[in-house]
């Protein structure tokens, strides 16, 4: 009973699952999401200010409204609003007292703390997580971080604590604080690549082409981005070094015809994407250097958008329109033990989950003429097949790229004319949208 | 070499009329009246124009004949002989009135030509660039939903395209592979491929060398049409054949 029928609503499902089984706690994309429903009750205090500098105020204000978004972000705390905070702001564990903090209104079961300072074009922050209970021992984590006093580095810094943070109580699993999203956005005039902090923060172009640029993926390193151009023979895939900024070469990813969507394996080595070159767009599979495509798929129809599951790096998850409209379809990496995943309609956009359980994508499910329903996104379970409907009645919804904690999910969220990135949590709550100017698309996450 | 002839031979014609007409201007005047002729004889006038209907831009040939007069004229052309032919080219609806004027008094005849606007599909003209000529006749052609095959209003328009293709054969194609709005861009891209790839193969298959045709899939990259309507989509799903400079 703690699996859900396919066939059912997923209105339905809840209600059956809580009628039959009313202790459970757990559904099952919130445990293979890592999203416990036990959350556990976080406080942030305002960092004390320890100078007069000039500067102080100012990137004290950066970093209190990022660590306090970023814990909220992190999908796995109670955060306590601050409005219910003690008027004492304790910049020290001498100076914290900790009942204020277990106390009602506040009732946290953890409280993060701390200074800053600015001094000599310096920033220094001296930050502390306690157990408000433990009042024997009650340092969770204490750390400390000096680093050139700007905007961008005050928010860094409170990237890096919430991580701490986050990697702490969050069961050994990194925070995303510190991550990226690649994504193309139109902006200057040309389909280019852009990147952004995952909160959609220090947003900026990356190439400067003006061509056509699609379907950004960064290596699991962060050392290169690979995606899809156009030019005078039709698509290539490229690759941009972000080490070197500038293009690099990939040899086999120009062939003329329509070669596109590129996927890394999770170790760098290999990269699978689609090609036209045999006449029909196939899945090929090169080395990360551009050497040795060979195929794998040989049905007629488009095959296209690949991804590996990151477990195994043997296994590829892909949209195949051999049946007519497009479907998910995993097989190995040979192209062998081919299943299909989706069941009707058009499904589109596969991401592999982190830890290899789940697939995220889009899906028209009552497809046709006149139909109802809309292009939302989904996550399925692989073993099981048994899906999850993320996105509901909100625009036309594509290009879900999973958050390496395997917690949140980034996508592309298209109402009327406009296309905008959102991101969201992997059970479909906490929907933020990321851009505001422009269109944008095709959201990729970094893998750290 | 054909737009050249074609331009060439009506000039030629256009010369040797002038030249003919030139001819007549030396030939010897009519012989003067009987001496004995006690009164003078009304003039006659008579003119055609051949043909009488034509279409703008097109050639009138009028012929006109006339006795007993000695001085001829046609309005709008002015003093002709009492003997001619002249080719014109009206670009409205002409009447054309030669009056012929002699010791026995007036006679006038008119002919008619009547000029037609000229038709859809244009007589080609030195201003058509080689460009314009192929849009009109290399049409691009159109896919149901989701469907790359070749439909069957579209084998017309390709045979047609072919043979275009087949007389100017150092004419080089690319093809352009368009998908609506609908679905993700990477699905679209592979669709949009199939669809110039099933054009390049029709192509191929009515004798156009594979080597003059590039293919690029456009995806929803490159839309002719932006509204989210059905006739806008239809106009989206295509494969559109541009030349290759």
């Amino acid at each position: 009973m703690k699996f859900h029928s396919r066939l059912l609503p997923p209105t339905l499902l809840v209600l059956a699952s809580l009628l039959s089984v009313p202790s459970m706690a757990q559904d099952w994309v919130r445990t293979g999401s890592n999203l416990g429903n036990e959350r556990i009750r976080i406080a942030v205090a305002d960092f004390k200010p320890a100078s007069v500098d000039p500067q102080t105020p100012a990137l004290k204000a950066v970093f209190d409204a990022t660590l306090y978004s970023d814990l909220g972000n992190a999908g796995i705390f109670d955060l306590v609003s601050k409005s219910f905070a003690p008027q004492a702001t304790p910049g020290s564990p001498q100076e914290i007292n900790l009942a204020q903090w277990s106390a009602d209104p506040v009732n946290a079961a953890m409280v993060a703390f701390g200074s800053l300072s600015t001094a000599n074009g310096r920033l220094a922050v001296y930050g502390w997580l306690f157990d408000t209970r433990n009042t024997a021992n009650p340092q969770v984590l204490g750390k400390q971080y000096n680093e050139a006093a700007t905007q961008d580095m005050a928010r860094t810094v409170a990237h890096r604590f919430a991580d701490e943070i986050i990697y702490r109580l969050g069961g050994g699993i990194n925070g995303i604080a510190e991550t990226k999203i690649y994504f193309i956005s139109s902006r200057t005039g040309s389909k280019e690549i852009w990147a952004m902090d995952y909160d959609g923060e220090n947003q900026h172009p990356v190439t400067h082409l003006g061509s056509i640029s699609l379907s950004p993926r960064v290596s699991p390193d962060n050392s290169r981005i690979a995606f899809a151009s156009l030019g005078r023979e039709g698509w290539s895939i490229r690759m941009y070094s972000l080490e070197l900024g500038r293009m690099v070469g990939f040899p086999g990813g120009s062939a003329g015809g329509a070669n596109q969507s590129p996927a890394w394996t999770a170790d760098g080595n290999r990269i699978a994407f689609s090609s036209s070159r045999s006449g029909d767009p196939e899945i090929w599979i090169a080395d990360a250097n551009g050497s040795n495509p060979h195929r794998i798929t040989f049905f007629k129809g488009p095959d296209v958008s690949p991804t590996w599951n990151p477990k195994t790096n043997a296994q590829l998850a892909w949209v195949s329109g051999r049946t007519g409209l497009p479907q998910i379809y995993i097989m190995d990496q040979d192209g062998s033990n081919v299943h299909r995943m989706t069941d009707g309609g058009y499904a589109v956009s596969p991401s592999w989950s982190p830890n290899g359980q789940f697939l995220t994508f889009s899906w028209n499910r009552k497809y046709g003429p006149g139909a109802p329903g809309g292009q939302d996104i989904y996550v399925m379970d692989i073993a099981t097949m048994r899906w999850l409907q993320l996105t509901h009645d909100a625009g036309s919804n594509d290009f879900p790229s999973w958050a390496p904690d395997g917690r949140h999910i980034v996508f592309e969220r298209q109402i009327g004319k406009g296309t905008e990135i959102w991101s969201m949590l992997a059970d479909g709550t906490e929907q933020h949208q990321l851009t505001h100017s422009g269109n944008n698309t095709m959201p990729n996450w970094s893998w750290k | 070499m054909n737009r050249r002839s074609r331009i060439l031979v009506p000039a030629v014609v256009l010369i040797a009329l002038v030249a003919v007409a030139g001819c007549k201007k030396k030939q010897p005047p009519p012989p003067p009246p009987a001496a004995t002729a006690p009164a003078a004889t009304a003039p006659t006038a008579e003119i055609t124009a051949t043909p009488s209907s034509i279409s703008a831009g097109d050639q009138v040939v009028l012929s006109w004949k006339t006795t007993d007069a000695a001085d001829v004229s046609i309005e709008g052309l002015g003093a002709v002989p009492t003997t001619g032919v002249k080719t014109v080219t009206p670009s409205v609806s002409t009447t054309y009135h030669l009056v012929a004027r002699g010791e026995g008094g007036t006679a006038d005849a008119t002919a008619r030509v009547v000029v037609s606007a000229p038709p859809a599909v244009a007589v080609p003209t030195n201003t058509m660039s080689a460009e314009e000529e192929f849009k009109a006749n290399v049409q691009d052609i159109f896919f149901d939903y989701d469907a790359y095959d070749i439909r069957s209003d579209a084998e017309g328009t390709l045979s047609h395209d072919a043979s275009y293709l087949a007389s100017h054969p150092n004419i080089k194609v690319v093809i352009g592979g368009y998908c609506d709005e609908r679905g993700s861009s990477e699905y679209n891209l592979a669709l949009g491929q199939n669809r110039a790839d099933a054009a390049k193969n029709a192509l191929v298959n009515a004798g156009v060398a594979a080597s003059r045709i590039r293919v690029i899939s456009y995806g929803k990259e490159k839309p002719f049409c932006t509204e989210s309507t059905e006739s806008c989509w239809q106009q989206n799903r295509r494969a559109g054949f541009s030349m290759d400079q």
